[in-house]
């Protein structure tokens, strides 16, 4: 064993970084990922595979990485995962695969997210992209058999690359005008950069996947117009996508956006490059988060950066322990100079005499007894009202079910919260030959999630069609 | 890239286009629009669909150069590509036998009524046409109305062609004159569609109206055109664009639709200065 304690990432100095939008760990170079990769154990049973969603080969490919060879390491992982340099970005590590690793008694466990980072970005680096040759898997009349998939999010792009490498025309459609989902409108540039999702996309397209942009299953096509054009089976991932508001008093007044609306005009319409870029965006010199989650968080380091905003704030009902995001985000937040205002719940939104956000109305809160989830109740202390000068509100309080597709199929059974009702182990729905998986079936959670569905959907999706 | 198969200018600044686009004609309705993006760092702009070819696959959209957007647009010529457009969105209009209808359309709102006066006549409805326009130089779709209406009232606010008046003023009369109306749809700008919902409320005249909030995705997933009907907050790119005349808060989509004001201007004139560059 080389060096026992966990190798830092380089990362831009938080000062510097709150003037940009380029990304914040810089990544291990060659002889970093030697290093860290070299700490390794190489245990008989290793417990971070388990630890992975999409069961990636982790002893091997980090003991690939430690010989140097780091082209057979991304080959190891792409194996198990078509977008690495995505994963290796933005997967929680640190409650999958780090934290089944045995080095995380000493409190140092192997950064493994930054390795599989490594080794992608080794790969866009270093090696060509080619047009793979995969033997097409034909039907009975001599054509490839074909799938289409609604929503080219991670969810959507898993399967098409899973099905593609199986020898299936997997065909994307996608409602926005590019491909990635979440990932090029939500995922801000200096966490994701999209040149990368890009290039992640690219490589599915090597394989033979085609995409179809500004396509709206359910509305350009309905699910029985593909049946009918030769689709022998549909995975639905249209992400869960329909923003929570507070349900307070102004909250349609100018300067109040959704997370979704805000970092959909900052990442995929680039509302940051104004007016080289069309779509603006308006923020003044205070702005106010509301909620505590990864959106949350990425809504108010994006806040941060765009020029005249002085003060960010989030304001969240429960204390520090319960923020639901990944602790790198918020120490990253901290970082930057946003101001947690916790145990602190809004209650109106208030304009000036032109309708624009002038201040938020809030309460403090109090933890009290968990409730049915677990986490802990809060309640309002009488008479704490107060109120704060800001001149945006953007709730990021999670999403609910869109219904703009799923209420166009028939047959298709939801939950009580209009999530699509898929079988967790195959994605399979109510409706032979559907299958679904990602935010529209479980609700809001992580890119690695709706991959990790995509991937059974895919392997569920291939047994389904050799059965037909 | 969507090839631009046909433009035509009609006004000054109001030009019709064709795109070929099969994936939203193929199940495009009265009452559904497109979001067009015309280059790559566009701005997704919501525009009602006029009309659309199911055979050669072409949807066709009638838009005023008013922002960036538009104006990008209308530059564009025959053949040449728009970057993006998605569609059918929105809720098409539902078309049922009311009887005795009218549909009211104002400037730029008179090609999102045509295609709703076409599906309510073909449904047995009695169509009554009253388009608006602040002088006859602006008149759009005369013809084109009389094809899909039983009686076409043009106004201009000036009188230099048809009646002269609001198109309120003409509906009125068409009331007075002892026409019993079933139902009213008016689509144009914000202060005409609240001014004939306060009249038919008057008059005790179901009335829809098909509203033009600020949006991105179209999906409902933003949440940028949120709208306020009988109290309850709706998302007009999926609950809408239809929405019951008498029961919406036109005030506060008056104030929304102003939100980025300032910064349209910026947009515009950044737009032209480079422009001028090239």
């Amino acid at each position: 064993m080389a060096k026992k304690e966990r190798l830092k990432v380089r990362q831009q100095a938080a000062n510097e970084r709150i003037r940009n939008f380029e990304e914040v760990p810089f990544g291990y170079d060659d002889n970093e990922a030697k290093l860290e990769a070299s700490r390794c154990l190489q245990c008989k049973n290793p417990t971070c595979i388990q630890g992975c969603p999409v069961n990636i080969n982790i002893k091997e490919f980090i003991s690939q990485i430690a010989s140097g060879d780091v082209a057979g390491a991304i080959k190891t992982i792409k194996e198990s995962n078509s977008l690495p340099a995505v994963c290796g970005r933005v997967c929680p590590q640190e409650t999958q695969c780090e934290e089944k690793c045995v080095l995380l008694k000493t409190g140092q466990a192997i950064n493994i997210g930054a390795l599989e980072r490594y080794a992608a970005d080794w790969e866009a680096a270093n090696m060509e992209t080619k047009a793979q040759v995969i033997t097409p898997v034909l039907g009975r009349d001599g054509k490839q058999i074909k799938v289409a998939i609604a929503g080219s999010g991670p969810a959507g792009l898993t399967v098409a690359g899973e099905l593609a490498k199986l020898g299936y025309k997997a065909v994307i459609f996608e409602a926005l005008h590019l491909p990635g989902g979440v990932l090029v409108y939500g995922i801000p540039e200096f966490r994701l950069p999209k040149a990368i999702v890009k290039r992640e996309v690219d490589y599915l397209k090597t394989l033979g996947v085609e995409i179809q942009t500004d396509v709206l299953v359910g509305k350009s096509y309905t699910i029985d117009d593909l049946v009918q054009d030769g689709f022998q089976a549909v995975f639905i991932g249209v992400g869960a996508g329909t923003p929570s508001f507070m349900n307070v008093p102004g909250e349609n007044f100018k300067g109040v956006y959704s997370s979704n609306e805000f970092l959909t005009r900052m990442n995929l319409l680039k509302a940051y490059k104004f007016p080289e870029y069309d779509t603006p965006v308006k923020l003044g010199k205070k702005v106010a988060v509301v909620g505590a989650g990864n959106v949350a968080m990425d809504s108010a380091r994006v806040s941060r950066r765009l020029k005249g905003v002085e003060e960010v704030h989030i304001i969240y009902r429960r204390s520090e322990k319960e923020m639901p995001a990944r602790h790198e985000e918020i120490e990253h937040a901290k970082e930057e100079g946003i101001i947690l205002d916790l145990l602190t719940n809004p209650v109106e939104i208030i304009s000036d005499e032109n309708g624009f956000v002038s201040k938020i109305k809030c309460v403090r809160m109090e933890l009290c007894e968990p409730d049915a989830s677990g986490r802990c109740g809060t309640k309002a202390i009488p008479g704490s009202e107060f109120i704060m000068e800001v001149d945006n509100v953007i709730p990021a309080l999670g999403t609910k079910a869109n219904e703009l597709l799923t209420t166009n199929v028939k047959g298709l059974k939801l939950n009580k919260w209009g999530y699509i009702e898929a079988n967790p182990e195959t994605g399979a729905t109510s409706i032979p030959g559907i299958f679904a998986g990602g935010d529209i079936s479980t609700g809001s959670a992580t890119v690695i999630a709706a991959m990790g569905a995509g991937k059974k959907a895919a392997a569920a999706i291939d047994i389904y069609l050799k059965a037909k | 890239m969507y090839k631009i198969t046909l433009k035509k200018q009609l006004t000054k600044d109001i030009k019709l286009m064709g795109v070929l686009a099969p994936h939203v004609v193929k199940n495009a309705k009265a009452g559904n629009f497109v979001i067009v993006i015309p280059g790559e760092t566009g701005e997704r702009v919501p525009l009602t669909i006029y009309d659309w070819d199911s055979k050669s696959g072409v949807v066709y959209i009638i838009f005023q150069e008013v922002g960036v957007s538009t104006v990008k647009l209308g530059m564009m010529n025959e053949g040449d590509s728009v970057y993006s457009i998605a569609g059918p969105l929105g809720r098409h209009f539902h078309t049922e036998k009311y009887g005795n209808t009218v549909v009211v359309g104002g400037g730029v709102g008179v090609p999102a009524i045509f295609p709703i006066a076409r599906a309510l006549r073909s449904e047995g409805n009695r169509v009554t046409s009253i388009t608006g326009f602040r002088s006859s130089d602006l008149i759009i779709l005369e013809k084109e109305m009389g094809t899909v209406s039983d009686k076409v009232i043009t106004a201009t606010n000036d009188g230099s062609s048809g009646t002269k008046g609001l198109v309120t003023d003409a509906l009125k009369s068409l009331h007075d004159t002892g026409e019993k109306i079933d139902l009213v749809v008016a689509v144009g700008p914000v202060v005409m569609m609240k001014a004939v919902s306060e009249l038919t409320k008057q008059l005790g005249i179901k009335t829809i109206v098909s509203l033009n909030a600020l949006m991105l995705d179209g999906t409902g997933m933003c949440g940028g055109c949120r709208v306020t009907i009988g109290g309850k907050v709706k998302f007009s790119c999926v609950d809408g664009p239809d929405f019951d005349g008498h029961l919406v808060n036109f005030n506060e989509l008056t104030s929304r639709l102003a939100t980025f004001k300032a910064e349209e201007k910026i947009s515009l004139e950044h737009c032209k200065i480079h422009l001028a560059g090239r």
